[in-house]
């Protein structure tokens, strides 16, 4: 449980942990852009290089972001044998025949396994740049700047506030139930569960006696907070001040010059060198 | 079963920004018989160690994949740890951990919350039927005997309340039946942590009297986390004091609470009758007891007779 890296604040002292969490979403959303508008390989190693002057620059070790990829190693690596298997193309981009076996449906070409590569790199450097968004933004600066850009949504009558509330709650309870579904697995561990042995029915069984109690203790915590909220005549519908106001600095403003540049540059290379795919 | 610990030592989130080293090179050892009293200010470190007593934190030398780790250049390599519940050796990993488990019952903070089952009889059997061997599994006249049993030694009657729904108990009735859970298996040893938080003055005495009953028929060994140092002096043969992840001080609830500064200046209080004992001196009058209120008030009653003849 402890292992899942996606989506976990690391705290550091930063330039890019100051930034403002709304220029950080709008980063990214570039930054997502960017890589999908990448052709080749050039715009995927611009990418790559702005990626690691963030990291460089945000003090998060090189190795967690990476370990974020183990999240979705899954599809990393499904997407890749699809690739390599069902792809027929017949360009040849070193020497040697461009197809290398074939069978029925099957084939292995040089085409393929360039798509493939190429692929990998992309979803590895998607989830490495949304994990380094968590990594160096505090979920509560993360809802607050998800409102603070969802404004225009106020004018058509959605409950923005609402919703990033409900987000900020979800976010800030995810650590609180890891620890209470740790202390109950210890219980009932105590009392001689075995959560890590037998075929799938039996470990689907075992937790029952984990998720009863979470359930049960998460209805009544919802039902304290409701009630706390009420007695403190909370109404998420009027104006209501922000204790840590969202700022534009020249920190954010160097970071989104940076940003507007690395999709301008991605987007000219596709324009004009066209690339190797 | 004789609990002993050498140089213990535990540190959650290891290399990664939130590390935090919860125990410190702990030795500590509990006698078979004894009613062991763990105190100390919050976050000290009790929970962690008693933690380690059933496997539920495991010493890195019984993991899997051990590599011991090559004292640096220069530095003597610190010395290996060594934990031992009775026979258990809880460094070896070909040690049964069930086995350990089913012999050192252990009841957390708040033990109502991992109630589960629809019936109390059903979470009670929990245990019973987790540690079954595979071979002889326990007949349902055996399985219903045994809970009748963890029942009535906890003070609920199994007739009344072994239909019901642990949900639907009361506060304190939740927290029997947690308790017959852990107990059902006759553990030797007995851990609780803070067996009395949150429960009113009656409840609570109402808890260690139930514990003392254990004491002299199911459990050998008792070992208790608190925060209430009447009940401790009250009841506990020895107190371990953590601060910081080391244990500064084990000692008896007499010999501990007549160093009140030292217990103070850990962020601890002493118990009512340590604190009549200590307002008594300072007037001249000196009372060797024990801190139990049985023994102060007799001791007080005495002088008074002794005064007045
Ligand atoms: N699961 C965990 N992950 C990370 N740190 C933890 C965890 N559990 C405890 N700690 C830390 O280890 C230290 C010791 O915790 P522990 O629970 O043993 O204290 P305690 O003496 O039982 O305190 P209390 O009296 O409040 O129950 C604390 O500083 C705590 O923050
Ligand atoms: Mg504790």
């Amino acid at each position: 449980m402890k292992d899942v890296a996606f989506g976990q604040y690391y705290p550091a002292d930063s330039f890019v942990h100051r930034l403002d969490p709304r220029l950080k979403l709008l980063f990214l959303i570039a930054f997502i852009t960017a890589i999908f508008l990448a052709t080749d390989f050039y715009g995927l190693a611009a990418c790559a290089g702005v990626l690691l002057v963030i990291v460089l620059c945000s003090r998060v070790p090189l190795g967690k972001v990476f370990r974020a990829i183990r999240g979705i190693l899954f599809l990393v690596l499904f997407t890749a044998v699809i690739q390599i298997l069902f792809n027929h193309g017949d360009k040849a981009y070193w020497g040697g025949p461009a197809v290398y076996w074939e069978w029925k449906i099957f084939a292995v070409t040089q085409e393929g396994i360039v798509l493939a590569i190429f692929l990998v790199l992309r979803l590895a450097l998607l989830v490495m740049c949304s994990s380094m968004l968590t990594y160096t933004t505090t979920p509560v600066a993360l809802t607050d700047g998800i409102e603070s850009l969802l404004t225009p949504l106020k004018w058509l009558h959605i409950p923005v506030h609402v919703l990033a509330l409900v987000m900020n709650m979800a976010l800030s309870l995810i650590p609180v139930l890891t620890g209470e579904t740790e202390r109950i697995m210890n219980a009932q561990k105590a009392r001689g569960a075995d959560f890590e042995t037998g075929n799938i029915f039996r470990r689907i069984k075992a937790i029952v006696p984990i998720l009863i109690p979470l359930l049960v203790s998460s209805i009544d915590r919802a039902e304290e907070l409701g009630n706390a909220m009420d007695s403190r005549c909370y109404r998420g519908d009027i104006k209501r001040t922000k204790y840590k106001k969202l700022r534009f600095g020249w920190r954010d403003l160097i970071a989104f010059l940076l940003g507007a540049a690395l999709v301008t540059g991605v987007v000219l290379l596709r324009v004009y060198v066209g690339g190797i795919l | 079963m004789r609990i002993v610990a050498e140089h213990l030592t535990y540190t959650y989130n290891e290399r990664s920004p939130f590390e935090k080293r919860a125990l410190d090179d702990i030795s500590l050892t509990i006698e078979e018989g004894e009613f062991f009293g763990i105190i100390g200010h919050t976050g000290s470190g009790k929970s962690t160690f008693v933690q380690h007593l059933n496997g539920l934190i495991r010493l890195p030398s019984s993991r899997k994949h051990f590599h011991p780790k090559k004292p640096k250049r220069g530095q003597p390599a610190p010395p290996a740890p060594v934990l031992k519940v009775g026979e258990f050796d809880l460094c070896d990993r070909r040690t049964d951990f069930r086995a350990l488990r089913r012999s050192v019952g252990m009841v957390f903070q708040y033990p109502e919350y991992q109630l589960f089952a629809e019936t109390v009889k059903e979470d009670v059997a929990f245990g019973l039927k987790n540690f079954a061997e595979k071979k002889d599994r326990p007949r349902a006249e055996e399985i219903e005997t045994a809970v009748r049993e963890a029942l009535a030694a906890v003070g609920l009657n199994a007739a009344e309340v072994g239909e019901k729904s642990p949900f639907d108990l009361s506060g304190g009735q939740k927290r029997r039946v947690a308790i017959a859970g852990v107990i059902v298996t006759r553990p030797e040893v007995l851990i609780l942590d803070e067996p009395a938080a949150g429960l009113d003055p009656l409840g609570k005495r109402e808890i260690m009297e139930l514990l003392h009953e254990l004491h002299r028929t199911w459990c050998k060994t008792i070992v208790i986390v608190s925060h209430d140092m009447d009940e401790i002096a009250e009841n506990c043969t020895r107190v371990a004091v953590f601060k910081d992840g080391t244990v500064p001080y084990v000692a008896t609830p007499k010999e501990l609470f007549s160093h009140a500064e030292e217990l103070y200046a850990l962020g601890l209080d002493i118990p009512l009758t340590a604190k009549l004992t200590a307002a008594l001196a300072r007037r001249g009058i000196a009372i060797d007891c024990d801190f139990t209120t049985e023994d102060f008030l007799a001791k007080v009653l005495a002088l008074k007779k002794g005064g007045a003849s």
